[in-house]
């Protein structure tokens, strides 16, 4: 495995074998010194063009974790806002020899483009509304720890999923791992042919008992002036995860940052079915399994950045 | 053609730098003409730029002087017209300009073409055209003709001075690019059409189905999470804009169909007696949304966007049985730091002068879906649309007139291009069919290289 730009990269062994090893590096946090040497002297360059917390730090932790050098590139106050395309900056950055590049951009297929202009591996953090496949890694993760398996479990993802990159990657991961998923929120959040991404598509909450794993989606504010839904009230009232709705023996995730009283009530977000701790500490682990998966063993690129390239996008 | 839409007043139709009339014998080539119905190998001589005689093959004589084209084993067709094409004259000259498109358009066996008005500034006065004309009969390697805007700057709010524009020349009017949204302009303009004649054009689209989509709704764009166009964005505008024309017995032209809808709408329209035409592209007749799955690829990305595989089928059976009256372009050239960009911030549109026979060749003739003569006929049938004489390969008639090699097969883009621009959506792809010449108003206009050079 060259880069991670999708789920579709991989294949149910490749997940199992970077979980496996994401579990065997929890042991690294729990260490007085929390460092191995597994990637000394590589270097990682984070390329976010999109706010973000925890992803950016987590691999950020990761990185330094194992021991590589970090250098965080951020879009305000670079060259990008004096109109710096994605190629120059890309093919800039490549010049400082980066061995593997995480890019977040607000545009599908952007961390694709990144990999054709950089001789670096590169890891999608977030491309537009397209994946976000350490999200869904992390995930995994985090419900492999609580169930065991995923194999036959039903996991019911509700709320924005016209928006999010989390409900594609973790659809594709989450039914690759033997789960069967369905997609729940307003038919107004819902893209038209979503069943093709392999998972059921339900309207309204009232099955939601069957679901082993609730998921709950951000619901950004700015929707219900696009019209999306007509009122944050309504939203609420049909699809916000809230003590009745939720059962004892269910499992509540959600990728953060959480919009209390919107999509999840305040009592289910410190429930005991809630792991959405679980999931921001997962993040560090599986983070650096992907790192290692993709930089330990393999030499660093040695062709130098093509500048500029004759191809075409 | 509607009889009750009169010429342009006084002002030629085409424009273009004339070279002088040939002397020419194409010896032995199977010439194609469905409309006249020759159909069988023959010579065909012209002479001072009109075809002056047909004759068995091995039987005509070149006079002293006259150019000789091989056509043994090869194909004569009439010319192909193109009723859309995007030359980016005046103001984008960096994705293409007169020289370039035209010479695009001469390799790709064309032998006239229409300029869209979507330029800066968009061509909305007599002054703008005038200009430009004159800037055609300098650079323009085969006739171009011209619409003018439907709307001032393509705004949708207030009518160009249309009269003025036919008088200076203007084929018709379109805002293509943009719909004329609001329904009281465009029936305004077909009120006017009645003073003034001139086909007018339409890129149907309702902006608010729209939205901010960048391709086709459907699985692929669900899958991508890229925003996605609706098929009845475009099919709503259609059944819209052919109730408005019919009401004032005026005369449209509906762009670019992509969607099953909208040949369904067409038909309909048709049916009801409405003076309506309709234009296929080839990348919609041969490709769909699958494509941009397989490779989220900017060259992919148009305005109507690729469709489903419905779609596509629904077009190709429009062509065959008449609801859709030609092939056109919609030659959309854009500059390489434009596409090179995300997908969501390329801007729309793909090059197709240089493949549009070659892929409907491939994908819809070699695997005998369309008869070679369907295509033939819909590559020039442009004309008409806009008032021009079609191409004909009969004695008497201009040599208009493009040679092909229908067994060569090329790799497009491999040797670059003839336009400016390389966003081509078949890049990469093999195609069959190499056009080897072509004869635009009675002058040799492109020779495919290899083939000029065993000619020499």
């Amino acid at each position: 495995m060259r880069h991670l730009l999708s789920i579709e990269d991989l294949d149910r062994a490749a997940i199992e074998r970077i979980l496996d090893r994401a579990k065997s590096f929890t042991e690294v946090s729990e260490r007085e010194v929390k460092k191995v040497p597994a990637l000394r002297g590589r270097r990682v360059l984070n390329l976010f063009y999109e706010a973000s917390t925890r992803t950016r730090s987590s691999f950020e932790l990761a990185a330094k974790t194992l021991s590589a050098e970090v250098v965080n590139f951020v879009s305000s106050g670079s060259s990008v806002e004096k109109g710096e395309s994605l190629k120059d900056t890309v093919q800039t950055l490549s010049a400082y020899r980066p061995d593997l590049i995480v890019v977040r951009t607000p545009h599908v297929g952007a961390a694709e483009l990144v990999a054709r202009w950089s001789p670096a591996a590169v890891v999608n953090a977030g491309d537009g509304k397209h994946e976000h496949p350490t999200q869904a890694l992390l995930d995994v993760y985090t419900l492999r720890e609580r169930l065991g398996s995923l194999d036959g479990a039903s996991i019911w993802i509700v709320g924005d999923v016209l928006h999010s990159r989390v409900a594609r990657s973790n659809i594709q991961a989450f039914t690759m791992l033997g789960a069967h998923v369905t997609v729940c929120g307003p038919p107004t959040l819902i893209p038209r042919g979503m069943e093709a991404l392999g998972c059921d598509v339900a309207y309204a909450l009232d099955r939601l008992p069957e679901a082993d794993v609730v998921y709950a989606l951000r619901m950004q504010k700015e929707r219900m002036t696009e019209s999306f839904v007509p009122s944050l009230r309504e939203y609420a009232a049909r699809y916000q995860i809230h003590g009745r709705r939720l059962g004892a023996r269910q499992v509540l995730m959600h990728p953060g940052p959480v919009n209390r009283g919107v999509e999840l009530a305040a009592e289910v977000i410190e429930s005991p079915q809630a792991v959405i701790g679980q999931q921001v500490a997962a993040g560090v682990v599986v983070r650096m399994a992907v790192l290692y998966e993709l930089l330990a063993g393999r030499a660093a690129p040695d062709r130098a950045p093509s500048l500029p390239t004759p191809q075409p996008a | 053609m509607n009889p009750a839409v009169p010429t342009t007043g006084g002002a030629e139709p085409l424009v273009h730098r004339a070279q002088p009339p040939a002397d020419l014998l194409v010896r032995g080539a199977h010439a194609l003409d469905p409309r006249t119905g020759v159909d069988a190998p023959l010579d065909v001589l012209v002479r001072d730029g009109e075809i002056a005689e047909l004759g068995a093959p091995g039987t005509l004589e070149a006079p002293d002087g006259a150019e000789v084209l091989d056509g043994e084993g090869r194909h004569l067709f009439p010319g192909f017209v193109d009723p859309h094409v995007h030359l980016r004259v005046p103001g984008q000259e960096h994705k293409e300009d007169l020289d370039s498109g035209t010479r695009a358009a001469a390799a790709g066996g064309f032998v006239a073409v229409v300029a869209m008005p979507n330029t800066d500034p968009a061509v909305d006065d007599a002054t703008v055209l005038g200009s430009l004309r004159e800037a055609a009969r300098r650079e323009a390697r085969i006739p171009v003709g011209f619409m003018a805007s439907v709307t001032r700057g393509l705004a949708g709010e207030a009518l160009t001075e249309m009269a003025e524009l036919r008088d200076a020349g203007a084929l018709g009017f379109t805002d293509d690019g943009k719909p004329v949204h609001r329904a009281a302009i465009l029936r305004r303009a077909l009120q006017y059409q009645r003073l003034c004649g001139g086909v007018l054009a339409l890129h149907e689209e309702d902006p608010s189905l729209s939205g901010a989509g960048v391709m086709h709704e459907g699985e692929v764009s669900a899958r991508l999470g890229l925003a996605g166009i609706p098929s009845i964005s475009e099919s709503t505008m259609i059944a819209r804009d052919a109730a408005i024309a019919g009401y004032e017995g005026g005369r449209i032209h509906v762009q670019h169909l992509s969607a099953l809808e909208s040949v369904e709408a067409v038909a309909v329209a048709k049916a009801n007696g409405v003076a309506i035409t309709a234009e296929a592209s080839p990348h919609h007749l041969t490709l769909t949304h699958e494509a941009i799955r397989e490779r989220l690829d900017t060259r992919l990305k148009m305005n109507p966007p690729l469709r489903a595989e419905r779609d596509r089928q629904a077009l190709v059976a429009g062509l065959r049985d008449g609801t859709i009256d030609c092939i056109a372009t919609d030659h959309a050239p854009h500059a390489r730091e434009e596409k090179e960009v995300p997908f969501e911030e390329a801007p729309m549109g793909t090059t197709g002068l240089e493949t549009a026979f070659a892929a409907v060749l491939t994908d819809l003739v070699v695997p005998g879906v369309l008869p070679l003569a369907l295509v033939v006929e819909k590559l020039s049938a442009g004309a008409a649309v806009v008032g021009l004489p079609l191409p004909a390969i009969a004695v008497g008639r201009p040599a208009d007139l493009c040679l092909v090699d229908l067994d060569a097969a090329w790799e497009v883009g491999e040797a670059g291009y003839e336009s400016r621009a390389e966003n081509c959506c078949f890049a990469g792809r093999t195609l069959r069919g190499r056009v080897l010449a072509t004869v635009a108003a009675g002058a040799v206009v492109y020779r495919e290289r290899a083939f000029a050079l065993s000619a020499a």
